[in-house]
């Protein structure tokens, strides 16, 4: 039994290792995007859930975010190669979440960028022993200081990148799924890679600030887009119209966690009490939902 | 980066039986912890005079609430003096020492605390006659994207030293009453990865609370960089009339994020909030 285990696990690592170009998907012109799957990162997935993929120009490539294993940001970087002879001279990282940047190192090749949020670097230096940690002992994946690399180019407010007959604007945001969340517009095709800013399905999380994640909301809700890529769910061609649910969820968040401040309950009540009506809305809730109302309640508790 | 000289290990490790693993447990306290705090000193474990409540899982590893509730009366001839915490299997295990007083009414805290990895959560009560009770819970970590740091710290940054204490219901004369201190905080552990050094960041934590009812000591704490950002304790105090309670809280900066022989001179905050039974 125990040797038949081992075998169909050696199976199962065969075929992992074997898998090299990510599939991706045109989703208008030049615009690539592989779909991540709704699932917890552990050892099964190695940490490959998360939206990944790249924009090609007529002088560069710019791949956006780099996968959740080295080895993904490989299949990654394969998946650019059998797609274009363009060379990639942009690794743009939305933030710093090991789902999203945890293959960077795969593409460290002269001529390439890592291009990230001004305060990504202190948080990569802030994370990245305890990142490294659970990449061995939940996700399977062996990882060393060398594979997180910070950004060689920060955006403070904003910034423009040239890939050659199409310009990327990069917009570096102020505190909401997290404190370094970068987000891409093409304005080629209007498209916007909104990574964690956004989720759909897959219940979003929190690791920032939940009010300044609403005011986010609330501008880019103005703006029309064409294609909108979120971090976690399918692509969106409805703007604003998709993202109403997870409006609802984070206004939820702020105003039931309010209210139970003002009753004057605790951390650990508010976590058992609040937002639940949203449960079947959602994928992984049950993984993320508390985690949400613990860091939102920390937040609105020094409200005066 | 290979998975498939990985996966064997992760297989065998779920195959060892349980006693190894609860054995695996008590091997930092056994051979660290205890001779480091409790040298040659008998402690009895149980439930009878403090409990221990935490989580399952820790949500959020930055924010992870705990409680130890005493069972006893703080009497003059029979009270709590102290209560330890530690979290086994944090880089550095102490996150606090609780002194009490008779006059504490209970000797009860709360607060929220850092967990890093899988671990034994432990409070250790120290009675007046010198007798040391021990009471554990095991916290599983959390998984996901979320680390043991504080989501937002330029924002606990901002608020540095601002002092809130909130009282939980209407004050009763000579009773033990629940009041939670909440401090500002980031709480910053120090603990940075070498490779990115243009961010290395000395710790900078609250290493001492002191909590003054009319200048009568209610709780004195030794904290460290486990507890979360914007530290925040509840526990009792008895008004016997209208009166000042008063929070002084003291932060440091260590040169190293485990040790604590080379610090700096910190700040002091203050607060007081007036109280009318
Ligand atoms: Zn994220």
């Amino acid at each position: 039994m125990r040797i038949l285990l081992l075998f169909a696990l050696f199976m199962v690592s065969v075929q992992t290792t074997a898998a090299t170009v990510l599939p991706v998907k045109e989703i208008t012109t030049g615009v690539y995007v592989h779909f991540g799957k709704h699932q917890f990162p552990d050892s099964k997935n190695h940490g490959e859930i998360a939206n990944l993929g790249f924009i090609v120009g007529q002088k560069c490539v710019a791949v956006i975010d780099s996968g959740g294993n080295p080895e993904q940001g490989l299949a990654l970087k394969q998946a650019v190669t059998e797609t274009t002879q363009t060379p990639i001279c942009y690794v743009i990282n939305t933030h710093v979440h090991p789902d999203h940047i945890n293959g960077n190192s795969a593409f460290k090749a002269a001529g390439v960028k890592l291009v990230g949020h001004h305060k990504l670097a202190r948080a990569m230096s802030a994370r990245g022993s305890y990142y490294l940690d659970k990449a061995a002992d939940q996700l399977g994946v062996k990882m060393s200081a060398a594979d997180l690399i910070p950004p060689d180019i920060e955006v403070k407010d904003s910034m423009k990148l040239d890939l050659g007959g199409r310009t990327l604007v990069l917009k570096a945001h102020p505190t909401a799924h997290t404190d370094n969340d970068l987000t891409v517009y093409d304005e080629k095709t209007n498209t916007i890679w909104l990574s964690d800013l956004l989720f759909t399905e897959h219940v979003p999380t929190l690791d920032g600030s939940l009010k300044g994640w609403l005011s986010e909301i609330d501008k880019l809700e103005k703006q029309s887009f064409h294609y909108v890529i979120p971090g976690h769910g399918e692509l969106v061609t409805d703007w604003p119209q998709s993202m109403q649910a997870q409006k609802h969820y984070l206004t939820l968040l702020l105003t039931e966690i309010r209210a139970a401040i003002k009753k004057g309950q605790h951390l650990e009540d508010a976590v058992q009490t609040v937002g639940y009506s949203e449960k079947n809305n959602w994928a992984l809730f049950d993984d993320y939902h508390r985690k949400n109302v613990t860091t939102a309640f920390a937040e609105l508790e020094w409200e005066d | 980066m290979k998975y498939s000289k990985l996966l064997p290990t992760i297989f065998i490790t779920t195959l060892l039986p349980i006693a190894a693993i609860a054995a695996e447990d008590e091997k930092i306290w056994n051979n660290v912890l205890k001779p480091e705090y409790f040298a040659g000193q008998a402690i009895e474990e149980s439930d009878n005079i403090i409990e221990l409540e935490a989580p399952v899982r820790a949500e959020d590893p930055a924010l992870v609430p705990i409680k130890v509730t005493s069972k006893v009366k703080q009497t003059k001839e029979h009270y709590i003096k102290k209560i330890l915490v530690l979290v086994d299997n944090n880089p550095f295990p102490f996150v606090g020492e609780f002194e009490f007083t008779p006059e504490s009414g209970k000797a009860d805290i709360a607060m929220r605390i850092r967990v890093n990895s899988n671990s034994n959560i432990r409070a250790i009560a120290q009675i007046n006659d010198g007798k040391l009770m021990m009471t554990k819970k095991f916290v599983k970590a959390s998984g996901g994207c979320s680390a043991p740091i504080g989501a937002n710290l330029d924002e606990a940054m901002s608020r540095l030293g601002k002092i809130k204490f909130r009282l939980e219901n209407e004050v009763k004369a000579g009773e033990p009453n629940l009041v939670q201190l909440m401090i500002s905080h980031p709480n910053i552990t120090g603990m940075q990865m070498d490779q990115v050094t243009r961010f290395v960041k000395k710790s900078h934590f609250v290493k001492d609370v002191k909590v003054t009812f009319n200048g009568k000591p209610v709780l004195t704490a030794k904290t460290d960089i486990a507890i979360s950002a914007d530290p925040n304790f509840r526990f009792y105090f008895v008004p016997e009339k209208a009166g000042d309670l008063k929070a002084e809280v003291t932060d440091t900066s260590c040169e190293l994020p485990t040790k604590r022989d080379v610090c700096a001179k910190g700040n002091t905050y203050t607060e007081t909030f007036k109280v009318q039974p």
